[in-house]
């Protein structure tokens, strides 16, 4: 690779400066435009950390309790932020650690950039004291990963690491560098950043033709159904998105991480597509004649039984992920690229219509569902309170402007289905992966790549007992994250499932919980537990209005379940009320 | 299962960079879906630094086309085609291993090496080493030709396949090294096949 021409250890020098690995690595980090990482020391990565020390003006380095927390901080980071998250972890242990959140971020396309220290060279293979084979471990959930083990390699390393995490269709990369060469000198002659791999193709060309058929298509369709993910937000199409949506007129549903793109309360947004999405999308699914999938991928809770899925109806597909493209289900016209370049063509070619009739449909479908489901949920009579009407009160406060953080399970479909979204980037869940534990550590991160915007963690009971630990990150940064627990004391969603489906048998998800509130006192962070619906408001308020971190302890009803609800193996048109 | 009566031998070509880990970034993209690899060779190509795979395994096209898109993914990897065995022309080599003494006293050699289209690689005192290069029925056939006289020791390579219809890959490689390629490099080649492959 050509060396650099600029560099800002090494300021106009042409010629090199001698640097260790890790100086290098640090260097390459700044000139990435990194001012965050998320990470934690130990013996494998101590040069890396030792060079951190003279760079604590320029880089941001949070120290989190436990590598998974500092990678799902990471992904929070990026999500919020747009940027790549940068995560610091040791060998071994503190590898394997981070496995979790290579995972999420692999099925969530989240741009994240993981530096892990390993072992000496001359020691690989020896089984020596925290030596893991993390390259091996972690190929099948990273988008590209490389050993480092001469320090001459890092600047053109670290290059492609962060090219290949936020381009084409974004993604994890690990780099592992060995200790000597984060040791090693070597004369570093600067920094350049890396626009392009021979082998690699982020954006395949966008093709006119295709174009055009898909325009065609949309153009004679009497009941075009718009279905968009996290594509949209990925890049960075937002506008363009809401450009064609409002020229077509045609109703358009969400995936859970394509939430927020356009705003919840836009008259064609017609709401969430899956297993505990709204009543019309999903039952219209199966209704509509041409289907237009926007960066989204047909993900099994999306589409339900697949063999039942759309079958009536002409599928358009963009996505700039070749891949994806008659994965799991076969489109009519692939429309390949970037969608901030191939929506603006296919905007100008469509016709502007107002698909008045259509939109009725969902509409009706809408009311339907508030009849049977949702007046319920935010509206309870019974003396318990809703999940939902938690979810509705905090929307009068946030106003829709909060970013939405989530975990997984019960509280997740409830606060996406009722959570209000007037911006993009709003909504930072595991959607792919499903990985309880993740909220509490992605709040911190969310909030580090977005400091001038609230940030609300809402948690169950379940999944805030995985990662709890970094209420001392909290503690020791000061970050300021709202965290709403959700208690149903129960794992809720599994529980439903085994309620639905395995005749009530309760297996294991009766799970019992510590004070959770003199938990976060213990960290310093103030706290509160309701359990009288008359105390809800003002202890939102309480928490919105408090300076610094806060915990809210909800109790909710125990059995309540997430309506409508498509039972597994069965189609999004056999979607059930109750 | 409509899917079971349709697979068939896939003879799958990935052009690569060459690179440490990338033979098992591609493997997993088979074992993931539990599908058995007959067949894997890999090689340098007649270009430099690029590396050839081929990859035998058997299934329908509809899983084949999926996973060479997924392994066109991986950032150093250049170029997947896939062809059945009628797209092909392919060779296995073999290697066969016998006590000179037996088959110097029981067998015709030179007609068995005639009859096979073998020939012999090694001769020594204590053993001799045959070669045979053709179709798996070929190859096989000479196995049990010898087991008879004591056969010491076989091998089979990987089955190497060369495309019937295909310009090869210099020119394309060029393109490659451009920041803005043509349209052929970007996708796959029956991408240009649209109304073969995109029919619902």
């Amino acid at each position: 690779m050509e060396v650099a021409q600029e560099t800002l250890t090494a300021p106009a020098a042409k010629e090199a400066v001698e640097l260790s690995g890790s100086q290098a690595l640090l260097d390459a980090l700044i000139i990435e435009g990194v001012d965050t990482i998320f990470g934690y020391p130990g013996g494998a990565i101590m040069p890396i950390y030792d060079a951190l020390y003279d760079y604590k003006e320029k880089l941001n380095h949070i120290l989190v309790r436990h590598e998974q927390g500092g990678i799902h901080a990471g992904q929070g980071y990026a999500r919020t932020s747009g940027k790549v998250g940068v995560v610091f972890a040791t060998s071994g242990p503190g590898a394997t650690n981070l496995v979790t959140g290579l995972a999420d971020a692999q099925i969530d396309s989240t741009p994240l950039v993981c530096i892990t220290g390993q072992v000496f060279a001359h020691l690989l293979g020896t089984d020596a004291f925290q030596e893991t084979d993390v390259i091996n471990i972690t190929t099948p959930v990273t988008k590209w990963n490389y050993q480092v083990t001469d320090a001459t390699e890092i600047p053109e390393v670290i290059a492609k690491a962060f090219y290949i995490a936020k381009s084409g269709r974004p993604g994890p990369v690990l780099i592992d560098i060995t200790k000597n060469a984060q040791i090693q000198k070597f004369d570093y002659k600067g920094y350049t950043k890396c626009d392009h791999i021979r082998s690699y193709r982020p954006k395949p060309i966008v093709r006119p033709q295709y174009i055009k058929e898909a325009a065609e298509l949309i153009n004679s369709a009497k009941k075009p159904f718009i279905i968009w993910g996290q594509g949209v937000i990925l890049g960075s199409a937002e506008q363009e998105f809401k450009a064609f949506v409002e020229k077509s007129g045609i109703p358009s549903a969400w995936t859970i991480l394509g939430a927020g793109a356009i705003p919840t309360d836009h008259p064609l947004n017609v709401g969430m597509l899956g297993m505990h999405g709204n009543y019309g999308p999903n039952v219209l699914t199966n209704e509509c004649d041409v289907l237009i999938a926007i960066g989204m991928r047909f993900d099994d809770r999306v589409t339900g039984r697949l063999d039942k899925y759309a079958k009536q109806a002409k599928v358009v597909h963009l996505d700039i992920d070749p891949a994806e493209i008659d994965k799991n289900v076969k489109s009519t016209v692939p429309v390949w690229g970037d969608c901030k370049e191939t929506l603006p063509l296919l905007t100008a070619l469509v016709e502007g219509k107002e698909h008045t009739e259509w939109v009725k449909l969902f509409n009706e479908y809408t009311q339907k569902e508030y009849d049977a489901v949702i007046h319920a949920e935010l509206n309870p009579t019974s003396p318990e309170m809703t999940m939902g009407e938690v979810i509705k009160q905090l929307n009068e406060l946030t106003k829709g402007d909060a970013v939405i953080v989530t975990d997984v399970g019960q509280h997740q479909m409830v606060a996406c289905r009722y959570a209000n979204l007037n911006k993009t980037r709003s909504n930072v869940t595991s959607g792919g992966l499903g990985t309880m534990g993740f909220a509490l550590p992605a709040a911190i991160g969310a909030k580090f790549g977005a400091q001038e915007r609230d940030v609300i963690a809402i948690i169950g009971d379940g999944g805030f007992q995985m990662t709890l630990q970094e209420l001392g990150t909290i503690m020791q940064t000061g970050i300021d994250v709202k965290i709403i627990i959700l208690n149903n004391k129960f794992l809720g969603m599994v529980r439903q499932w085994q309620e639905l489906f395995n005749e009530r048998r309760y297996s294991f998800v009766d799970i019992q919980s510590p004070d959770f509130v003199a938990v976060a006192a213990a960290y310093g962070i103030k706290g509160k537990m309701i359990d009288d619906r008359k105390d809800l408001q003002s202890a939102l308020k309480e928490m919105m209005e408090n300076k610094g971190s806060f915990l809210l302890e909800v109790m909710v009803t125990k059995e309540n379940n997430v309506f409508p609800m498509v039972p597994q193996g069965c189609s999004v048109a056999e979607i059930r009320l109750k | 299962m409509e899917d079971q009566i349709e697979k068939q031998e896939f003879n799958i070509t990935v052009y690569t960079e060459n690179q440490i880990g990338l033979l098992n970034r591609i493997a997993i993209i088979f074992t993931r879906r539990k599908i058995n690899i007959d067949s894997l060779n890999t090689s340098p190509s007649e270009i430099e630094s690029i590396h050839r795979f081929n990859i035998v395994i058997t299934e329908s096209e509809d899983v084949v086309r999926k996973l060479t898109r997924q392994i066109e993914k991986q950032v150093e990897v250049l170029k997947v085609y896939y062809h059945t065995n009628d797209d092909v022309i392919w060779q296995e080599m073999a290697l066969y291993k016998v006590s000179t003494d037996v088959i110097a006293e029981r067998v015709s050699v030179e007609r068995l090496l005639r009859e096979n289209g073998a020939r012999v690689v090694t001769l020594r005192k204590d053993y001799t080493v045959f070669e045979t290069t053709g179709h798996r029925e070929e190859t096989d056939n000479l196995i049990s030709i010898l087991q008879p006289y004591g056969l010491i020791e076989f091998v089979r390579s990987a089955r190497v396949a060369i495309i019937k219809d295909s310009e090869g890959f210099n020119s394309k490689l060029r393109d490659f090294e451009r920041l803005e390629p043509g349209e052929e490099v970007i996708e796959n080649e029956y991408l240009n096949k649209g109304e073969k492959v995109f029919t619902m």
